[in-house]
């Protein structure tokens, strides 16, 4: 059977289950559709939370970006796990202890104010939808190039399960799916990783076959071929990096404390019984995450070294089949600038003839390395399951923001609870319509947006929430005050040295480089905007009044894991 | 103070111990093994690593998961200690 039919019964299969769950899990109530009803078992709630984690770009896009970036890629690596000690150890076993639907819930009640409330919705509705624009062009992008349909269609596809089972089922259905789905991609990304790994070392743990030796005899090491390789080439050597320690420091931070702060990984731990089941399921979810992420660096290494050795100054007429494949999508494209017919695959721009979309490397890996059909089939079906979980997630986010932190806190809190869960629906119906339209025209600046959310929520929520639980004496002015500026402040950053918009556009950004504060980049800036923060919100509380009697007696409270309360709709 | 309280802050302060020494190792192989002493790391070599840059892409992350882990152990430990476990 070919590659093709594969994928429609693989994809078919994955999705008939995803549907199946999706109708026996119907949320009826809006606990449920809110936190599954606050009853899921902490290793359920670990794989729903390491599939919701890991999206698109962790499925799809990492391991390229690592396979070209090297050492530079090891921010993503240490960023999107360290994050998880920060949040099992800082916050989610407290927010569960608090008990509500939402971040905004926990912000809103912690500072007494609706305006804190607001701020916090305005935050996790921007990150949301930057989010989940990029999930939903990852579907568009694996249906055209596997089922070879118009990546437009794709989206409408991706669409329609996802509101389907998202609008059904909320939380409950979403949580498991997401289950379902964490199987689906951690095996499809572990089968082709294995694979490859005995074909280049003979070892079957991709962790150990990056730091072991060549299978082809000459005994060595595959790290160091590698280095080798890319010297040759006149690109860094791929176990150093090209940027520096300070920024590799601040961008690492940057990620580490937005992924703590992101609000649809915060409020899967609300979906658990006990504090005590908070802090463990977290445990789960950073080990299952961890698996792929300590295979994607190895996945890299494999990657580069195969696509170097197949293509680099090897005649154009003789490529495999996967070549021509690619090119149609436009994601490899070959200019023979010399004229000699072979391909001539350089650092310098002036001489490179080749230029590789990094999003492929992951999708075009089995086929690189000559893998059996199955398993390239065996991808598609696994970045799907990465790119729906995650975006099943973000809508819910959003859609809870709307019904709940909205509507139901702010606007209408006389509101019916059947109302409210179809407020719910509605939102979540808007939600996906928006995030299709993006995936299929997406504006410019979504790329950039998506590295902006780290920051933003690195710059807003963490310190605000930390806070709240560790420091007692914390008031409303200080916690608005501190989050207003560190919003505005990353804003601003980002705008001036990532879009250029103070110095004539983008085109002058590359010159800004040198006006960098203290040489972070604005992906690293988050770190900086969130010290600020800090700051702001501790001068800010000293000269304004303290918290009410019964706030500071909630802050005691959640820090004390017994007599945990189920979510309650008040 | 009532004892209640008494209770709750001892139990708190001994959190934040904890707190404060996993973070300090949470800190130390990340930034610390991964990138400040990276290049000196470097100059040992396990197999085919390099050891800094094994810390950055995997060794870290190893670590990451066994702090959660230990963290976990070391609060249900305290909590039954101070009768909070419910």
């Amino acid at each position: 059977m070919n590659v093709q039919t594969w994928t429609y019964i693989l994809v078919g299969i994955t999705f008939a289950l995803y549907i199946g769950i999706a109708i026996w899990s119907r949320a009826g109530s809006t606990k449920e559709f809110y936190v599954a009803g606050g009853g899921v078992s902490p290793l359920a709630n670990g794989m729903a939370t390491a599939a919701d984690w890991m999206s698109a770009a962790s499925f799809i896009s990492m391991a390229g970006i690592i396979s070209f970036a090297g050492y530079d890629g090891s921010v993503y690596l240490m960023g999107w796990t360290g994050g998880y000690v920060l949040l099992a150890l800082l916050l989610a076993p407290y927010l569960r202890k608090f008990g509500k639907f939402t971040v905004p819930d926990f912000i809103g009640d912690r500072y007494y104010s609706n305006t804190a409330r607001i701020v916090a919705v305005i935050c996790a509705l921007l990150v949301s939808f930057t989010y989940v624009a990029g999930q939903m062009r990852g579907v568009g992008l694996v249906f055209s190039r596997f089922l070879e349909v118009d990546i437009n269609t794709g989206v409408i596809i991706g669409m329609i399960i996802v509101l389907f089972y998202a609008v059904l089922g909320g939380m409950k259905g979403i949580t498991y799916t997401q289950v379902a789905q964490y199987c689906v991609l951690i095996f499809a990304f572990m089968v082709p990783a294995i694979f490859i790994s005995i074909q280049m070392t003979g070892n079957p743990i991709p962790q150990l076959g990056m730091g072991a030796t060549l299978s082809d005899g000459s005994g060595t090491f595959l790290l160091d071929k590698l280095d080798g390789l890319s010297t040759e080439l006149g690109f860094n050597e791929y176990t150093n990096g090209s940027k520096s320690p300070i920024d590799i420091f601040a961008i690492t931070l940057a990620l580490m404390v937005g992924t703590a702060g992101l609000p649809h990984v915060i409020v899967r731990f609300f979906t658990v019984k006990k504090v005590k089941d908070a802090r463990k399921s977290a445990g789960w979810a950073l080990l299952l995450i961890a698996i792929l992420y300590t295979t994607a660096p190895a996945v890299a290494v494999f990657a580069r070294t195969n696509l170097i050795k197949t293509v680099s100054n090897q005649p154009y007429s003789e490529m495999p089949e996967w070549f021509s494949t690619w090119e149609k999508t436009k994601l490899i494209t070959f200019n023979d600038k010399n004229g000699d017919g072979k391909i001539n695959y350089v650092s310098d721009p002036q001489a490179n003839e080749l230029i590789v979309d990094r999003d492929i490397m992951v999708l075009a890996n089995p086929e690189i390395a000559d893998l059996p059909a199955w398993v390239i089939a065996l991808v598609a079906a696994g970045s799907l399951a990465a790119a729906l979980s995650t975006a099943a997630g973000l809508l819910l986010v959003i859609s809870s923001s709307i019904s709940h932190d909205l509507i139901k806190k702010v606007i209408n809190p006389n509101i019916s609870e059947k109302g409210e869960l179809w407020a719910a629906r509605g939102a979540a119906t808007v939600a996906v319509v928006v995030a299709g339209y993006f995936g299929i025209d997406p504006p410019g600046f979504v790329a950039a947006v998506v590295a902006l959310a780290f920051g933003l929520a690195a710059a807003s929520f963490f310190p605000a929430i930390v806070l709240g639980i560790f420091y007692k004496k914390m008031n409303k002015e200080g916690a608005i005050a501190g989050m207003v500026v560190g919003i505005v402040l990353m804003l601003f950053y980002m705008l001036k040295f990532k879009f250029g918009i103070f110095d004539g556009g983008k085109e002058s950004v590359a010159a800004l480089k040198e006006d960098w504060w203290f040489n972070i980049s604005p992906e690293g800036f988050g770190t900086v905007a969130m010290l600020v923060n800090f700051v702001v919100a501790i001068i800010v509380m000293q000269f304004t009044p303290p918290p009410p009697k019964n706030v500071q007696e909630i802050v005691e409270d959640i820090r004390i894991p017994s007599g945990v309360v189920e979510a309650i709709n008040h | 103070m009532s004892k209640k309280q008494e209770k709750a802050s001892a139990y708190w302060k001994e959190n934040l111990r904890y707190l404060f020494i996993l973070l300090s190792i949470w800190f130390v192989v990340s930034y610390g093994a991964g990138i400040l002493f990276k290049n000196t790391l470097d100059l040992i070599k396990i197999g085919g690593f390099k050891l800094g840059f094994w810390f950055a892409q995997q060794g870290s992350i190893y670590v990451f998961v066994i702090l959660i882990f230990v963290y976990v152990r070391l609060m249900n430990k305290l909590d039954k200690k101070y009768g909070y476990d419910d």
